[in-house]
């Protein structure tokens, strides 16, 4: 089930033969963005019914150089693009080596944690690193880094969202089932941060380690699994989604199933419509031949804020545009609602998180009551006394 | 391809106030101004009497109506069927649909030239402005613009055609005898809405995500002033100005705060902030009625349609329409 690695795309957006150019656009700007990706194989799950894109990330990031490269038409600017599907680790850093030498400045990174950090300690101070793929909460408590921007949520805004709808629900006492992955077990370590922040109270905690295949059994064996006194919902994380589908409607009690299925917090979703978004929704129906997911958002964010400043700028210097993302001036209009920023401690883009069902969504936190002095989107994730990165200062 | 409207049998009066007997409001019909709402969310177009101030009618429309104007002579209305990729054309007499012209992919706002014949449409997914003739249905131009083009406007002496582009941010200028840009201004993000002055001197431009209404001089093309507003209790983030009237005596700017659910009312001549008043929910667009005494306003999320009084500067009454409110525009002549 490996991607086979390839060189995806190298199209050059020159756009400026065919602009109605204004008078004020007589120069000309161009801007390099490199994408590099690589997504472990997640191995064997028990649900393979719907299989992830391949291509998640890449073909967000593509959007935003159109989305760019039309708007750099009327400015003189003309992006290009190369992304990489990688399918190791070896061969991820190898292309970054390769891009870095041909002289690309900005990069966007959907790759696990490892990986980034190791691009980052090749990477010297002109360069400017876009995370779009992990969502490791360490990434932005300790091992921050100053040309490090993170446009992925980390996992702590992901079940921050959840705390805060289960608390403002009501729904106080939680069974937590935490599968047996690194990434499972980040997930799971979020949400009893954000339990404890929102007042929930984990009336079980137990781990996953049945390895029957529950196709066959799930009615059978979840009901016991999830035989406890009273609980309001069940908390499943499960990240790759090996048992988690299997969990709503097989509970011990009739209870909702939230968390990594059921009804999930996420980057990103198909039922995600309002503020424009059906626009963009459309947009990249029409480029992919599918929905955005979140890995699309990300990078397509990424790549959305790297030309909001070359626009403002009109220079695409890594520095300069650091300076400008941190800055009062730069705010993204993302489709979700809000004008989006970066935390100047972290980097990290702050936005709400859509909370989502297959077929629609259900809330977006944050919800009002849970109040901030700077802005409600810092009540989502690790605020600046609770994160020791200062990148800023 | 496209669905075809049905011609339903009309919703007969709906939430008359009581004093307001239904015979009489028949009667008074031709007389009384009648407001057009479209529903972005029920496919349909609610008509208010601006008399009685209720719903007298709701007709059944194209998919997503977004957009919607009136002919110069106020005989048609013509609705943007965003999900049917077409104009429709609505007779005002018999409230039926006549006609529908060619508008390019998902059309979202247009705007009439005063010659009563061009109807220029900013093509949300295609990035594109297409000009079209209504009377010989022939497309003039395509012009390409930016990223998500949403706000429409053609100058009042019908020199210049202004398309707004949402991610683009810019507002460009379209010259309506070469139906070509002469003129890009950057403005802040996501800008939403163009509105002239009478004497075309002077645009207002609102930019939903920047939070900020910018002032166009027209004559030289160049921003002179840019506003920002700050609701009381409301968090900044939620102030996000879309819909922009003015009234004709350059008194009055009203601006539709969107989330923060709130109109601001501003000086036309010193652009300084008068008052903020509190509407319903996601106040998106604004139209003021015959006299200019009530400003109607399309709330969202709340479905409903609020009425202020213009001399008081009061939120009077709120009329209950059909599902996301989207557009409003009020027949002088009705």
């Amino acid at each position: 089930m490996s991607v086979p690695a390839r060189v995806v795309a190298a199209a050059l957006f020159s756009l400026m033969a065919a602009a109605p150019l204004s008078a004020s656009s007589a120069e000309s700007l161009e801007v390099r963005i490199g994408y590099l990706q690589w997504v472990p194989d997640q191995g064997p799950v028990l649900s393979n019914v719907i299989p992830e894109p391949d291509d998640a990330g890449l073909r967000g990031a593509e959007l935003a150089i159109a989305d760019n490269s039309t708007t750099g038409k009327f400015l003189g600017h003309s992006y290009s693009f190369q992304g990489e599907v990688a399918d190791s680790e070896e061969a991820t850093l190898a292309a970054y080596d390769a891009m870095r030498q041909s002289g690309i400045e900005l990069f966007v990174v959907n790759a696990p944690a490892k990986t980034l950090k190791t691009i980052m300690e090749k990477a010297g101070t002109n360069t400017l690193v876009f995370n779009a793929g992990a969502r490791d909460d360490a990434l932005r408590t300790g091992q921050c880094h100053a040309n490090l921007l993170h446009t992925m949520p980390s996992y702590a805004m992901l079940t921050d969202a959840l705390g805060q709808w289960l608390n403002q629900r009501r729904w106080d006492e939680v069974f937590l089932i935490t599968g047996p992955t690194e990434a499972d077990k980040g997930w799971a370590e979020a949400f009893r941060r954000s339990a404890k922040r929102f007042g929930l109270e984990i009336v079980e905690d137990k781990p996953w380690t049945f390895d029957a295949d529950l196709r066959r059994t799930a009615s059978k064996e979840l009901p016991l699994f999830t035989q406890a006194r009273g609980y309001d919902a069940v908390v499943v994380a499960d990240v790759r989604g090996d048992f988690g589908e299997y969990v709503p409607f097989n509970t011990w009690l009739p209870r909702p199933v939230v968390g990594t299925q059921g009804m999930s917090p996420v980057t990103w979703h198909r039922v995600v419509e309002s503020w424009g978004a059906a626009q963009l929704q459309n947009r990249f129906r029409e480029l992919a031949g599918r929905d955005m997911n979140s890995e699309d958002y990300a990078a397509w964010a990424a790549v959305r804020a790297i030309g909001t400043a070359v626009a403002d700028l009109g220079s695409a210097s890594p520095g300069e545009i650091r300076n400008f993302l941190f800055s009062d001036k730069f705010q993204l209009a993302a489709f979700k609602g809000r004008k989006l920023s970066f935390r100047d401690w972290n980097g990290q883009l702050r936005q709400p998180i859509p909370l989502v069902h297959p077929r629609g969504l259900v809330a977006r936190a944050p919800f009002e009551g849970f109040l901030h002095p700077n802005t409600e989107m810092d009540t989502l994730g690790f605020d600046r006394p609770e994160s020791e990165c200062r990148i800023n200062d | 391809m496209k669905t075809l409207f049905k011609h339903t049998a009309l919703a007969a009066m709906i939430g008359l106030s009581t004093q307001a007997m239904s015979t009489q409001a028949m009667s008074t019909q031709a007389l009384a101004s009648l407001a057009y709402v479209s529903n972005e969310k029920d496919n349909t177009l609610s008509i208010i009497d601006t008399e009685t101030q209720a719903v007298v009618e709701t007709i059944d429309v194209g998919a997503r109506p977004r957009g919607i104007l009136l002919s110069k002579d106020y005989t048609k209305l013509y609705i943007c069927a965003s999900d049917d990729d077409t104009v429709q054309v609505l007779d005002l007499a018999t409230r039926k649909i006549v006609d529908t012209l060619p508008s390019g992919e998902d059309p979202e706002q247009f705007s009439l030239h005063p010659n009563n014949r061009h109807l220029y449409i900013a093509n949300e997914d295609d990035a594109i402005v297409t000009v079209v003739d209504v009377e010989t249905k022939d497309v003039l131009a395509q012009i390409d613009v930016g990223i998500e083009p949403e706000g429409m406007a053609v100058s009042p002496d019908g020199k210049w055609a202004v398309n707004t582009s949402e991610t683009t941010s810019m507002l460009h200028w379209i010259n309506t005898e070469t139906f070509e840009i002469e003129k890009n201004i950057v403005v802040g993000q996501r800008p939403r809405h163009v509105e002239f002055s009478k004497d075309s001197k002077i645009a207002w431009a609102s930019a939903e995500i920047g939070g900020t209404v910018h002032i166009i001089d027209v004559d030289n093309l160049e921003q002179i002033h840019e506003m920002s507003f700050k609701v009381p209790g409301v968090n900044q983030d939620r102030v996000q100005p879309v819909g922009i009237e003015l009234t004709s005596d350059g008194k009055y700017a009203f601006v539709a705060l969107g989330p923060s659910n709130h109109v601001a009312v501003v000086d036309a001549k010193t652009y300084e902030v008068l008052d903020y008043l509190l509407v319903g929910s996601r106040v998106w667009q604004l139209d003021l009625d015959k006299n200019e005494k009530h400003l109607y306003t399309t709330n969202g999320v709340s479905g409903d349609v609020s009425v202020i009084d213009v001399e008081d500067l009061k939120v009077i009454k709120s009329i209950k329409v059909g599902r996301y409110p989207w557009g409003v525009v009020i027949d002088p002549t009705s």
